[in-house]
């Protein structure tokens, strides 16, 4: 992995993905170490992201690094007309790796390409965002004990949420069942389906979000965007259908856990998130320790 | 070959002829193997009845002979194109076109929001399938059709 970019959670094995989840583990032990002194990270957010800008950004200080770069395209050379390649080209030339954040799909490995340090997709579009998937996979793993034969829950938008597709693809190293909840306008595209069916996984779908959850270790909740939808009364319709409330997690397992990719806004209700199975807050602060993980990992530090 | 549809077209004495490319296609395939820029001495038909295709094209190319990686490169647009070699007025070869497993320019990715699209990028996409066409762009990794396909 060394020296090599981070564009797709498609570019790490199955061994990869465990070697990070172990580091992730010794960093949240031991988080203050000096691993990037002396180092320059370039952090390009060519659209603000503020959530995601400040954990690499807060993983990159507790390692002892420094960062260069901006927090939105309007501070960038890019509000002048330079193309991506120009900038990646400069700032490769600057720093020992970037992260970049891009609206484009398929910016990421076309920077990749330009570069000549390696790049860290931290979400190019509505492609990939490889990062968040680890840390949902660590989340996974810290909360269950293993990543291996859980019964995963996925509710909301499972069409067009990209952290959905590339937590299916991560987790089907690991002999997964999938139980997905979602309206038929936002259920998992077909790619998925016949690629999960390819693998031999187990998956069932589900319109209604009913006490079918009792059987899960994952519940994993998206939101469900108005702007999906072509037809407001289609929107109307469900989106008050998939909204977890606390009443409905008293038959559930004792070794549940809630997940979100944050921010919510009305699908996961308040009322959950004394619940010590709600997980979503941790969730996040997990992700500080999987990107000083990737971070460490890409530059042969570790 | 049909020695009267043959001779519907100008018959050359050496060189190629480039058989079964869909009508609707045949301005693509000049416009991929540079035809458009040649000096040679090109004729084509279209709008020809084929059994097979409903209407095809015939473009016959004077004096020149394509390399596979070429000929191959109009497998997107007209791929049941057959291609005879001609020496002395006499076919002596007979080549068929090939998909080839990963595309390099020629094709447009579907998606507006691709970086291909927004920044000049040779586009690279992965055949997923042949028979409809199906191409997984190698940056978007989003999947164009033949229905939505469009050649540069
Ligand atoms: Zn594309």
């Amino acid at each position: 992995m060394k020296n090599r970019s981070l564009v797709s959670i498609n570019d790490f094995t199955k061994e990869e993905i465990l070697k990070i989840v172990r580091l992730a583990a010794e960093f949240e032990a031991n988080p203050n170490q000096d691993l990037l002194k002396h180092k320059v990270i370039g952090s390009l957010f060519f659209e603000p992201s503020t959530r995601t800008r400040l954990s690499f950004e807060t993983a990159i200080s507790r390692l002892g690094g420094r960062v260069v770069g901006f927090s939105d395209s309007s501070s960038s050379s890019t509000s002048k007309g330079e193309t991506l390649k120009d900038t990646i080209r400069m700032v490769s030339n600057y720093t020992d790796l970037i992260v970049m954040r891009h609206p484009m799909d398929g910016s990421a490995r076309y920077a990749a390409e330009q570069s000549r340090v390696p790049i860290i997709n931290a979400g190019d579009g509505s492609n990939q965002h490889p990062t968040q998937t680890l840390l949902d996979l660590y989340s996974i793993k810290k909360t269950q004990g293993t990543l291996e034969n859980l019964n995963i829950f996925m509710v909301g938008d499972l069409k067009y949420g990209r952290t959905v597709h590339s937590l299916v693809q991560a987790m089907s190293h690991f002999n997964p069942v999938f139980n997905f909840i979602a309206p038929e306008e936002l259920r998992i595209p077909e790619e998925y389906r016949l690629w999960l069916q390819s693998k031999g996984i187990k998956f069932y779908e589900h319109n209604e979000f009913t006490d079918i959850i009792s059987r899960a270790d994952i519940l994993y909740m998206t939101r469900v965007q108005r702007e999906r939808f072509v037809d407001p009364i289609e929107y109307e319709k469900v989106k008050n259908v998939y909204i977890l409330k606390n009443a409905m997690l008293s038959n559930t397992k004792d070794n549940l856990r809630i997940l979100h990719p944050l921010p919510r806004v009305n699908e996961i209700n308040c009322d959950v998130d004394a619940n010590p199975k709600a997980y979503y807050f941790q969730q996040a602060e997990n992700g500080v320790y999987a990107r000083m993980a990737v971070i460490c990992f890409i530059l042969g530090l570790v | 070959m049909n020695k009267k549809k043959e001779l519907s077209v100008n018959a050359i004495k050496e060189g190629t002829v480039i058989d079964h490319i869909p009508a609707h296609n045949l301005f693509k395939v000049i416009s991929i193997l540079g035809l458009d820029h040649c000096d040679n001495l090109i004729t084509f038909g279209t709008n020809l009845g084929s059994e097979r295709y409903g209407k095809k094209a015939i473009i016959k190319v004077a004096d020149k002979f394509f390399e596979n990686e070429d000929i191959n490169r109009i497998a997107l647009v007209a791929p049941d194109a057959r291609l005879n070699i001609i020496r002395d007025y006499e076919v002596v070869e007979k080549q068929l076109v090939t998909v080839p497993d990963e595309i390099i320019g020629i094709a447009k990715c579907f998606n507006p929001k691709c970086i291909t699209n927004n920044e000049v990028i040779t586009t690279k996409f992965l055949v997923v399938q042949t028979k409809p066409l199906a191409l997984k762009c190698y940056y978007c990794e989003k999947i164009t059709i033949e229905e939505h396909l469009k050649i540069h």
